[in-house]
Parts: structure tokens; C-alpha cells; sequence
């Protein structure tokens, strides 16, 4: 089961690479991880903060994008926790937990992740949570996790 | 005032469909099960198979159309046509069949699916691959990669919101293997479900049990669309078409973990256009066919349906409501996604029109109408109302 193991950094396996789009429109977000630093998608016209990142403003149609570095605070938004492994690669490490986050700091865009720390507990939607950044250096990216604050 | 829209001026006139298979169980091409669907449809409508002039389809169907033509002998093809998405389109290609008839573009249009995953891709293996798919990079790093996960993730949060429990789930699922086990072209024929059985079997992902996940199959549907007027002097009793809708509410990106409305199924501006070109209630419905690829989906369409409001569900959705002969609303009364067959839900389609026609296995007394679903936390969706 996945759990943060001494000698493992990785939540998962890396199984799964991460994986900007191709076109680029979300690129500065995968940088910003990198640095250990959550950005999300800003208009530098309007304002309008926006998730998942596009090439224009949804508010306004404006192309002229920004970012804005926001705090890696958050609450589970959802979650579920997996059983049957996909790819069948992972079946040593389920069950494992994907939580959806939502950013106060942006308004409450949202944000998937895994939840550290011991799968089969008891997760409750609302309860506050904090980045941990996962660095994959050798593939030259980085993961953006969350734990439970106590 | 008079609306100009497609009510009452196209029917179905036609139902047929493969064997169905376990996935991997078709002895011949998912190919030769489009063509058998096809062939079997036209002979339920009594028309000959070269009087069909025009295909439609959805979810990206392989089975291309000048193929079809080709193999099938079809004399001329004067329409073919896919709806954009998954399986939010099934009631999509119904509606673009009745325009093209009504319209003059052809005459006799074939809706179809064929579907072999045992031959070709499974959904259930998620998208993983260097290729993947735009917004699936935020997810797939943590994990999260097939529908049945994606789609947890919003029916936890509906099921929060609204303090549903996994009653209502199992509910969904077992009303599917109920009504199976009086169909003989059901896959899951003869295997009933106890509400034991659902609880004890293994979690796919929570909340979903192995049984609150459709199938993999091997099979084709189709249907014969045609003017109201040819269908008069057809072999059938017409399913006329009352109203039929499809699009996506404010923001509802596919594979987006955004959207403004996220507990939802993607139906509330959708069932009210339905509702309205109808001119019917909710209560004026018979019987329903509603994609149940995860059973978690249903339960959301059927509060955003107005069959219930999402408070009272717990009450409404029940083994008893939803099941034939004596529920309040029999809910895919042949077997549906979870225990008939997974044609994509095509095969819900051939369902909805043998209740107003009086020829189902699970047949609902009296039926006049009959509502069809197609999507269910997806995106674009579609919906349709036929009457007898």
C-alpha cells in the first residue's frame, strides 16, 4: 500500500510522468512546481483567476495571460480512494487516495493531488490541507501533494 | 405559441441488436456485429436493408460509414454523421437521425454502435500512455486515469452535499440486475444480484463497488429512424420522438476538475429544454432508461430529471421505485450498462422504444412515455422523451 516509506520520496511509482500539454497553454504552471511554487492562471486584463490554464480569459476573451503565485493551502474538496489498479503496474500499491483540493488563496479553483500518509484513514471533505512538493529531478519534474495539517 | 421543433415529426421505427458478448466472447468482428444490429433493425422496421439511405453514431464510432455502406450494399448513402463526445451522445445521434428525415436528407438513417473491447480498447485501462490527452496531465501523475475514478470523484462530492449514502447506489445497481434477469439477450441472465453480493464485492475505487460499474462486452445496437409519416405504414408502432436535447452547462469541461458545478451530472439546463419541447412534466413519465456506466451517475440524473429533488433521494431512490412491475419509476427495466450489455447505451435506446411500442421483457403497463439518458457526468450530454 502507498505510504511515505524511508528510501521511497514517491507517493506512487513513477509510473505515471507528468505531463504538460502539448500545445503549452499550462506550461508555466508545471515550471512554477519546479520551483516549489503553485501558480495559477491570471488575466493580466480583467483579473479572473482560472483552472485548469487556457489560452484566453473565459471572463473577458482577453489572450494576455498572467499568473498569480498562490498559497499551498487548501481543503479536500473530494477524494476518492483506489482499489483496482490502473495501470495494473500500481496493484502493489493500492489502495492509494486522490484528494481534489480548493485554493482559498484563488478562488477556490481546485487542484488534484494525492494525500499523504496512511490510505486507509479516515478522510473527511473540508478538513485542511498543505503542499508537499514531490520532486521527480531525474525526470525533471515535480508533483504537487498534500498533507493533513495537525 | 407554436415552437418550431423536431416533436412528433420522426419515430423510430426499428429495433435490433447483436448477441451479446463478455467481453471478448464475439466470434466475429465488432465490424460484423454493426452490420448484424443493422440488418436485424431494418427487418424489425419491415424495410429492406437497401432502403436505408443514412448512418449516424457517436462516441467516435470505428466502424466508419462508407464501410457500413459498402458491406451492407446500401444502394445510396445520403447522410452519415457522428455526435461529438462518449456516451453522452447516444440520444444526440437519435435527435441528428430525426433532423436529417425530417430535413429531407435521407429517408431511412440507421442509428447504430458497435462495441468490442475485446478487440480493440478498453476504457477501463485509463489513459496513462506519452500521448495523453490535455487536461488528464493533472490527474493521471496522482493516479487518477479511468472514468470510474474521475467519476467518483464528482459523485463524492454530490453524495456529501446532499447526505446520500450507498443505499441509494446499490438501489441503482440492482434494479439494472432485476430487470436483466427477465431478458434473455442480457449478458447477466440468470445472475442475480443480492444486496449481500453488492455489499461484500470488491471496491473498484470508493464509492463505487465492482457492481456499481457496468460491464465490458462485445455487441452492436441500432435503431430505423424515419419520418412520422412513412412510420404510419410500417410494420411497427411508431416510437415518435417528443423532444430530444444535447449540450453542456456553463463551463462543464470534459476531464476538468473546474467545473462550476461539480456535484452535478450535467443535466439542469438540458432537462428543462427537454421538459419544455415535450410539453410534459416530470410525472408524465412512464419509464426510464438513464446510462448507468457507474450507478453513482444515475442517482444525480435522476434528481436533475425533476424525478426527485437531490434532498430526497434517499426516499425516492429505492430497489422498490425502480424496479418493474410496481415502481414508481421502473429504471432501465432490459438491464441497462450495469447487467444487460455495454453497447456505449445504445442498447438503451432499442429499451426506450419497445416500452411505448409494448414489447419489452420488463414491459411497464400502459406505457406511453419513456425517457432516455445518455451521458451522466459527462460532457457533452443528451437526452430524449419518445410517446407511443
Amino acid at each position: 500500500m502507498a505510504t511515505e516509506q524511508s528510501g521511497s520520496t514517491y507517493y506512487l511509482p513513477e509510473l505515471l510522468p507528468a505531463s504538460p500539454t502539448p500545445d503549452g497553454r499550462d506550461r508555466e504552471f508545471w515550471e512554477a512546481l519546479k520551483r516549489h511554487q503553485i501558480v495559477v492562471q491570471r488575466c493580466n486584463a480583467c483579473g479572473t483567476l482560472q483552472m485548469e490554464p487556457e489560452w484566453l480569459c473565459h471572463k473577458c476573451l482577453s489572450f494576455d495571460r498572467g499568473w498569480k503565485e498562490v498559497a499551498g493551502k487548501g481543503r479536500i474538496y473530494s477524494w476518492v480512494r483506489i482499489w483496482h489498479p490502473v495501470p495494473a503496474k500500481l496493484k502493489e500499491i493500492c489502495p492509494f487516495v486522490v484528494v481534489l483540493v480548493e485554493l482559498p488563496d484563488a478562488d477556490n479553483l481546485r487542484i488534484a493531488g494525492n494525500l499523504l500518509g496512511d490510505p486507509q484513514r479516515e478522510v473527511e471533505i473540508g478538513a485542511p490541507v498543505e503542499a508537499a512538493f514531490e520532486d521527480h529531478k531525474e525526470k525533471g519534474y515535480t508533483l504537487l501533494q498534500w498533507r493533513l495539517v495537525r | 405559441m407554436e415552437q418550431n421543433t423536431i416533436k412528433d415529426k420522426a419515430a423510430i421505427v426499428g429495433v435490433g441488436e447483436s448477441k451479446y458478448y463478455k467481453r471478448g466472447g464475439s466470434p466475429v468482428s465488432e465490424f460484423g456485429l454493426a452490420c448484424q444490429a443493422i440488418i436485424n433493425a431494418a427487418e424489425d422496421a419491415g424495410i429492406k436493408v437497401t432502403e436505408i439511405d443514412g448512418l449516424a453514431s457517436f462516441a467516435m464510432e470505428a466502424n466508419e460509414p462508407s464501410r457500413l455502406a459498402g458491406g451492407l450494399g446500401l444502394p445510396e448513402l445520403n447522410f452519415c454523421n457522428m455526435a461529438w463526445t462518449g456516451g453522452g451522445g447516444v440520444a444526440a445521434a437519435v435527435a441528428n437521425a430525426a433532423a436529417a428525415v425530417v430535413c429531407g436528407y435521407a429517408k431511412y438513417v440507421a442509428v447504430f454502435r458497435a462495441l468490442a473491447q475485446g478487440q480493440t480498447f478498453r476504457f477501463g485501462q485509463g489513459t496513462t500512455g506519452p500521448g495523453m490527452a490535455g487536461l488528464m496531465g493533472f490527474t493521471v501523475p496522482y493516479g487518477l486515469t479511468t472514468p470510474a475514478q474521475k467519476i467518483a470523484m464528482r459523485v463524492r462530492r454530490f453524495m456529501h452535499e446532499h447526505k446520500i449514502t450507498q443505499d441509494a447506489l446499490a438501489a441503482v445497481s440492482m434494479a439494472s440486475y432485476h430487470h436483466a434477469q427477465f431478458n434473455p439477450r442480457a449478458v447477466m441472465y440468470g445472475r442475480p444480484l443480492t444486496r449481500e453480493a453488492y455489499d461484500q464485492s470488491r471496491w473498484i475505487v470508493e464509492p463505487f463497488h465492482l457492481f456499481d460499474c457496468c460491464m465490458e462486452n462485445d455487441g452492436a445496437s441500432a435503431v430505423i429512424v424515419t419520418t412520422a409519416e412513412r412510420a404510419r405504414d410500417l410494420k411497427q408502432k411508431p416510437a415518435y420522438i417528443m423532444a430530444a436535447a444535447q449540450g453542456s452547462d456553463y463551463r462543464d469541461i470534459h476531464d476538468s476538475e473546474n467545473v462550476p458545478a461539480f456535484a452535478s451530472s450535467n443535466y439542469k439546463h438540458l432537462s428543462r429544454r427537454l421538459y419544455e419541447m415535450a410539453g410534459i412534466e416530470p410525472e408524465d413519465v412512464d419509464v426510464v432508461q438513464s446510462y448507468d456506466h457507474f450507478s453513482g451517475g444515475v442517482v444525480i440524473t435522476l434528481a436533475e430529471h425533476g424525478f426527485c429533488a437531490a434532498d430526497e433521494l434517499m426516499e425516492f431512490c429505492t430497489l422498490d421505485n425502480l424496479t418493474w412491475p410496481n415502481g414508481k419509476l421502473p429504471l432501465n427495466t432490459a438491464g441497462g450498462n450495469l447487467a444487460e450489455c455495454y453497447v456505449i447505451g445504445m442498447q438503451l435506446v432499442n429499451e426506450a422504444a419497445r416500452q411505448v411500442r409494448g414489447d419489452a421483457t420488463c414491459q411497464v403497463k400502459d406505457a406511453e412515455i419513456s425517457m432516455m439518458i445518455s451521458g451522466s457526468v459527462t460532457t457533452p450530454a443528451s437526452n430524449l422523451i419518445l410517446h407511443r
